[in-house]
């Protein structure tokens, strides 16, 4: 018996020993204590990268700790209206019901935009007969209609080979999808179903590069970081439209349409006043954006965007632009205009 | 005479067919011998192969600073310290919590509960709930921990879901312990007039204690692969500061604030790698998984040493 309970107060003697070791890690990496106050912002995953960055810029220049979740912007708008962080990054804007949701807690926000992204149409770096694409034809491919009916290339343009279609899209949960659907099927979640869907873009990323007849989309970032395994589309808005490639200078100057989409924080409006913490943190958001952004492979908002999301800030004014409802090819100054 | 005569004549006769009939059934053994092998291999080689791939792609962040730093945006200097942290004090708070309570329970159930059709309906709760899904735990968890009982994203609710999560394995595996102890051993003791606590306490438990063990470990080592309930309750993903220290330079030394602190885990770390854009997150993901795996190879091993030590010790 002593035995067994010396063995056990050795076990804990070793936990205690290893939970000290800690204490004195985090000691001795600790900046001066500045505050004890925690900024917390959660939501989509796709602006995470961007939210990263800053944190920890912020957190090493000022020492006031930032906390980034990843539930999505769907989920960060319900833990945001709950009052559970201070601030949600969002890849849509803000919908009917979360604006009802938030009313009801008496949450006011402010509605920044923050970086670009581009929606990237991707194809097998050994197609061939693919030069660029129009709106029309990828809405022939992808709209719900399409369903077990367009099955081979020639389907959607003849003078394209008589060789299996094979769709690779972003999951019905994520902003992406709701994003592409809305710009290129003309209603949100409007889709085809039977395409390979992962949350995960990388699995795009592979299966697009692992298959000639292959077709997919997603962020401009995965594009950036896989340049090698895929190759982007040029999109025409119109059918005799210029075809435009997504890039930096094609985004900022608004040519690629419509498959560019703001990115976006909502914070919540009592922080200008209660949390200076929070409040410092969106400054440094707003002020480190450009070059952080570009660090992490998003497009950043022109000179000109930028100073009127800053100056919308100063203003604090709360609401949304967008009344509830999702919106391609909106220009920020006219966004911000509207509240 | 006569007739035990005849059988073996007819043995002897069909001498050929018989020697066949072993041949036969020799063949068929040494089938299912293979059939075994080849089953235990894919098992076996399936691991090997992700593990050697994992630790080939991670190889160049096995090193300390991958330890000891907090998670960044660039991936050379990204590490793991918020999540190892988190993963070490999130297992505490699921080990304090389900292991007292699994072992009692399943002691209850083994040695005290009366057999009737109350304790038959809670027999096969417990081996159900062994097999629900992880995410209806941090569904429950959510509904119960965070909102009900306002505890928050917090360590204590992430230990506590884990907890129930492997309560059940924990039951389980003390009832298949306490049953291995042999009958006469109980008798032994009650029949030199030990009470019924004496005989649990100083008998049953002590001899099970390895089997006990081993079930505690295997379900703990559940726990620190587990994501899904984790991520249900709203763990994070950026967290660049450790919680408060359980153990403090002034009286009373210890301080509790950190069962209410925000947190990440191992699994969630990896997973957030795994899904940037960036392929040389990908490698801190491999690194990751390795470590995972190696730390849960660890932790059954202890259950399997552990095991065989307590069972030498034991003569009757």
């Amino acid at each position: 018996m002593s035995s067994r309970l010396g063995k056990i107060g050795f076990t804990f003697t070793l936990i205690a020993a290893a939970l000290a070791g800690i204490s004195a890690c985090s000691k001795s990496s600790d900046a001066p204590a500045v505050s004890t106050e925690i900024v917390r912002v959660d939501g989509s995953s796709t602006v995470f990268p961007i939210t990263e960055a800053i944190a920890e810029e912020f957190q090493r220049e000022s020492g006031i700790r930032v906390t980034v979740g990843i539930s999505g912007t769907g989920g960060g708008f319900k833990k945001f209206c709950r009052g559970e962080v201070d601030i949600t990054q969002a890849s849509r804007p803000i919908l009917d019901k979360e604006i009802a949701a938030c009313k009801e807690a008496g949450i006011e926000y402010v509605e920044l935009p923050v970086a670009y992204d581009a929606l990237t149409v991707v194809i097998n770096p050994d197609n061939t007969f693919i030069q660029s694409l129009s709106v029309e034809e990828l809405k022939a491919m992808w709209q719900p209609s399409a369903q077990d009916q367009i099955k081979t290339w020639n389907q959607v343009n003849p003078a394209w080979p008589d060789k299996p279609l094979k769709l690779f899209g972003a999951g019905s949960d994520s902003g992406t999808f709701d994003y592409f659907t809305e710009a290129i099927v003309g209603k949100a979640k409007s889709s085809r179903g039977d395409f390979t869907a992962s949350e995960d873009d990388n699995v795009v990323v592979q299966g697009v590069a692992g298959d000639v007849n292959a077709l997919g989309y997603f962020g401009f970032a995965y594009y950036e970081e896989n340049k090698s395994m895929v190759k982007a589309v040029p999109i025409r808005r119109a059918e005799n439209a210029d075809a435009v490639m997504p890039s930096e200078k094609s985004v900022m100057d608004g040519s690629y349409q419509p498959l560019s989409r703001p990115l976006f924080l909502y914070v919540k409006a009592a922080v200008i006043k209660d949390k200076p913490e929070a409040k410092a943190f969106v400054d440094f958001y707003l002020n480190n954006a450009t070059d952080l952004v570009k660090e992490v492979k998003f497009i950043p908002l022109p000179q000109e965007e930028l100073d009127a999301v800053v100056a919308h800030w100063q203003a604090g004014k709360v609401g949304t632009g967008f009344g509830g409802v999702p919106e391609v090819g909106i220009k920020i100054q006219e966004l911000l205009k509207r509240i | 005479m006569t007739e035990q005569v005849k059988p073996q004549a007819s043995v002897l006769a069909n001498l050929d067919e018989v020697r066949a009939m072993i041949k036969r059934h020799k063949l068929n053994d040494s089938i299912f011998a293979i059939i075994g092998l080849v089953a235990l291999m894919i098992g076996l080689l399936t691991l090997l192969t992700l593990f050697v791939d994992l630790v080939m792609d991670g190889y160049p962040r096995f090193n300390l600073d991958f330890m000891s730093e907090f998670p960044s945006r660039r991936a050379g200097s990204a590490g793991l310290l918020s999540a190892w942290v988190g993963s070490l004090l999130v297992l505490s708070v699921t080990f304090i919590s389900a292991v007292p309570m699994g072992v009692g329970a399943g002691i209850y159930l083994e040695e005290y509960a009366p057999k009737n059709w109350f304790s038959d309906l809670i027999e096969i709760n417990v081996t159900n709930l062994a097999g629900v899904p992880s995410i209806i735990y941090g569904l429950l968890a959510l509904g119960l921990f965070v909102y009900i009982l306002g505890l928050g994203q917090s360590i204590i609710t992430a230990g506590l879901t884990l907890g129930l999560l492997i309560l059940p394995v924990v039951i389980v595996s003390t009832r298949e312990a306490i049953r291995s102890i042999p009958v006469a051993i109980r008798e032994a003791a009650y029949a030199v007039g030990a009470t019924k606590w004496q005989v649990v306490s100083q008998h049953v438990v002590h001899y099970s204690f390895g089997g006990i063990l081993t079930g505690v470990i295997i379900g703990m080592s559940r726990a620190i692969g587990e994501t899904a309930p984790i991520i249900t309750i709203g763990a994070l993903t950026f967290i660049a500061f450790l919680p408060p220290s359980p153990v403090t330079s002034e009286p009373p030394f210890l301080n509790f604030d950190w069962l209410f602190s925000g947190f990440t885990v191992l699994p969630i770390q990896m997973f957030s790698w795994l899904s940037r854009p960036n392929p040389e997150f990908h490698i801190n993901a491999a690194a990751t998984g390795a470590i995972i795996i190696v730390v849960t190879l660890l932790m059954n091993g202890t259950a399997i040493w552990l095991r065989y030590n307590m069972r030498k010790k034991i003569k009757w």
